[in-house]
């Protein structure tokens, strides 16, 4: 794939939906890199960093938040019109984020909670990924996002070749680290088998468990993924680690627990959970 | 483990062994406590080697226990084989720049240091073995494993004591080493006896005062070694393995063990024989230069599996016949060998601790066939 035609730099931008803007941060964490980036892309449009605002269109649009309202609903075409290639960045923009939370609860009673004036709140009832609504070409992982991850699809893609995203486990990163497992060591109920790496394995390697931040481990982020085995490494968390079913569902109901295969384990344990307390 | 040239060490002394390694400029790594199992470290002195200490292994699960002796080598072994010592997890192979007219390439090599390894256990040393053949033999000998591998210098410790994970004796790797070994130590109570398997390994031993072994002691040494292979679960039907596995190919049990299995790499990271890697390129952001990498891979990954345009091991059962066939039946075609040495690492640190030799048996009972498959043969 040529990114742009001619000698023209390609045209950045960055967005923001429903997020912390931690994945936008890791942009600017990028320290060492970041003046090489400004030279090899045309930062357009970027407020977190910049007040210069330029129209589309881009050449890529990295798009960091979920969608939680309806004017987000409306933006996210706007921008995926203008955006030639569309990446999400992190856990909200790919699965829904941590305020997906609200999918198994009732927005009325969040909003009451939370608000002095929740009728002054408009928001939609869920929290869904950006790619519930448009088209998206590519997608990183994680909360926030790995930045030698985002640097290195942005090289890939300003080289001209498909950006290679790994979505092996972590398990895979942890033991090329030499790390010792703590699911097997500790009992940890980790949960680094299921979940893609790209994080370098950075919970285990300071000794605690993978919450799965950077979701479900389902293979290449282009052609078929087969889920990975959530059920069983569940198993194991009740039978043989000792968590009881709502231990387990709140394992897989965390940052990405709106990613479907999360999201499916969580929803079987919330069964069995409700069926032993009618026991 | 012949009378002459085996020699009696105190356990007290072993610190002579250590200054006798270093003289010679090694740097010596052996089993040191962390993150509650042991990991291969730099040893400085005796007392950084996990004395009064024995793990408890079984599937999906490494405990250490304090027994309060002055055992040395009570720890059978962690996580890791000597494999990352050879065949590195992570090795950079070249170095590309842009030109002027093209790309010019520098092969980057490793500059190990000499390094002495103390305390391998009898199947880490078949392991190593077992890369050698896949490294360095016929005409694709690989120049960073070589190199590494050089630089080796390797003190076995036999086994008196198996693990509930233990299969070497079924393997014929050990738990006496054979071949393959500077060093051969056997700790007896308070002494190590200490024998040579290389002229490197002689070198060492005349540099330290020691007499020989008596004939009562040796006895007792194999008395143990033997008592350790006993106490051993077995895997059975060697002979008959790599038929019967092709055999099994479809077979009801593949669907039970990938319901179980993770697909999360584990077994083949901790494997001491696993050898794929994948590579990969990393341009930088100027687009002048790029480094290739090499990175262990694992065929239990979605991308392993993955070739011009088709997955050929779409599905965890797909993968964990492949891994298990190719260990004990398509190695035997390709190496004229096993593949496994025993060791148990696949089944501790599995996460959900699916035990190979149980996997093995299931497959061998023939109940399991579908009736497809007996059908569809002529």
């Amino acid at each position: 794939m040529s990114f742009v035609e001619g000698q023209r730099k390609p045209r950045l931008g960055v967005f923001k939906f429903a997020s912390c803007d931690g994945c936008q941060l890791s942009v600017l964490n990028l320290e060492d890199e970041l003046l090489l980036l400004g030279a090899a892309l045309d930062i357009a449009y970027f407020p977190e960093a910049s007040s210069r605002m330029e129209p589309g269109p881009y050449d890529l649009a990295l798009v960091e938040g979920s969608i939680t309202t309806e004017e987000d609903e409306h933006r996210i075409k706007a921008v995926r019109e203008q955006a030639k290639v569309l990446m999400t960045i992190g856990a909200c923009a790919t699965a829904g984020g941590i305020q997906a939370l609200r999918n198994w609860a009732d927005i009325g009673s969040y909003k009451q909670c939370v608000y002095p004036r929740p009728d002054f709140i408009r928001t939609l009832a869920t929290s869904t990924s950006i790619a519930d609504h448009v088209k998206v070409d590519y997608e990183l992982r994680g909360c926030p996002i790995d930045k030698d991850q985002l640097l290195r699809v942005v090289t890939d893609l300003l080289a001209g070749v498909r950006p290679r995203i790994p979505a092996d486990s972590v398990c895979l990163e942890c033991k090329r680290r030499g790390n010792v497992c703590v699911v097997v060591a500790k009992g940890m109920p980790c949960l680094g088998p299921v979940t893609s790496g790209g994080c370098g394995a950075i919970c285990p390697s300071m000794g605690r468990d993978c919450y799965g931040c950077f979701g479900p481990a389902e293979g290449m982020a282009k052609g078929v993924g087969y889920p990975p085995n959530t059920a069983s490494l569940a198993k194991q968390f009740h039978d043989r680690l000792g968590l009881i079913p709502i231990d387990v569902v709140r394992r897989f109901r965390g940052i990405n627990g709106a990613a479907a295969s999360f999201r499916r384990e969580s929803e079987a344990w919330a069964v069995k959970r409700t069926n032993s307390e009618g026991s | 483990m012949s009378v002459e040239g085996c020699r009696v060490l105190p356990s007290a002394d072993c610190h002579l062994l250590l200054d006798a390694l270093q003289a010679k400029g090694y740097c010596v790594i052996g089993p040191t406590l962390r993150d509650e199992a042991v990991v291969w470290d730099t040893i400085t002195r005796v007392s950084d080697l996990p004395i009064g200490w024995r793990d408890r292994q079984e599937p999906g699960r490494y405990r250490l226990e304090r027994t309060g002796t002055g055992e040395i080598f009570g720890v059978v072994h962690g996580p890791q084989s000597l494999k990352p010592f050879a065949f590195a997890p992570r090795e950079s192979l070249l170095q590309i720049e842009r030109t002027s007219n093209g790309w010019s390439i520098h092969p980057l090599f490793p500059k190990p240091e000499k390094i002495a390894l103390l305390g391998a256990r009898p199947c880490d040393v078949a392991g190593l073995a077992i890369q050698d053949q896949i490294f360095l033999r016929g005409p694709y000998r690989d120049p960073p494993y070589a190199s590494r591998r050089e630089n080796l210098f390797v003190i076995v410790v036999n086994c008196t004591r198996a693990l509930s994970t233990c299969f070497c004796s079924s393997m014929k790797t050990g738990p006496r080493a054979q071949t393959g070994f500077d060093l051969a130590l056997t700790e007896l109570d308070d002494v190590l006896l200490i024998e040579a398997g290389s002229e490197a390994g002689k070198a060492i031993l005349t540099a330290l005062p020691m007499s020989p072994a008596s004939e009562a002691l040796l006895a007792k040494a194999s008395k143990r070694i033997d008592a350790c292979a006993e106490s051993q679960t077995r895997l059975q039907e060697q002979e008959v393995l790599p038929q019967a596995l092709y055999d099994a190919h479809d077979h009801q049990r593949w669907d039970e063990v990938a319901s179980r299995c993770l697909a999360c790499t584990n077994c083949t990271m901790v494997c001491p024989t696993c050898f794929c890697h994948t590579v990969e390129d990393r341009p930088a952001l100027d687009g002048q230069h790029g480094e290739r990498t090499r990175l262990w891979d694992s065929c239990f990954t979605h991308e392993h599996g993955y070739i011009h345009g088709k997955n050929i091991r779409p599905t965890i059962k797909d993968r964990y016949r492949m891994w298990l066939t190719h260990k004990f039946a398509a190695w035997h075609d390709q190496f004229g060998m096993s593949g496994c040495v025993g060791c148990g690492r696949c089944i501790t640190w599995c996460p959900v601790g699916i035990d190979v030799r149980e996997e093995v048996a299931a497959l061998l009972a023939s109940d399991g066939h579908s009736a497809a498959r007996r059908s569809g043969s002529p």
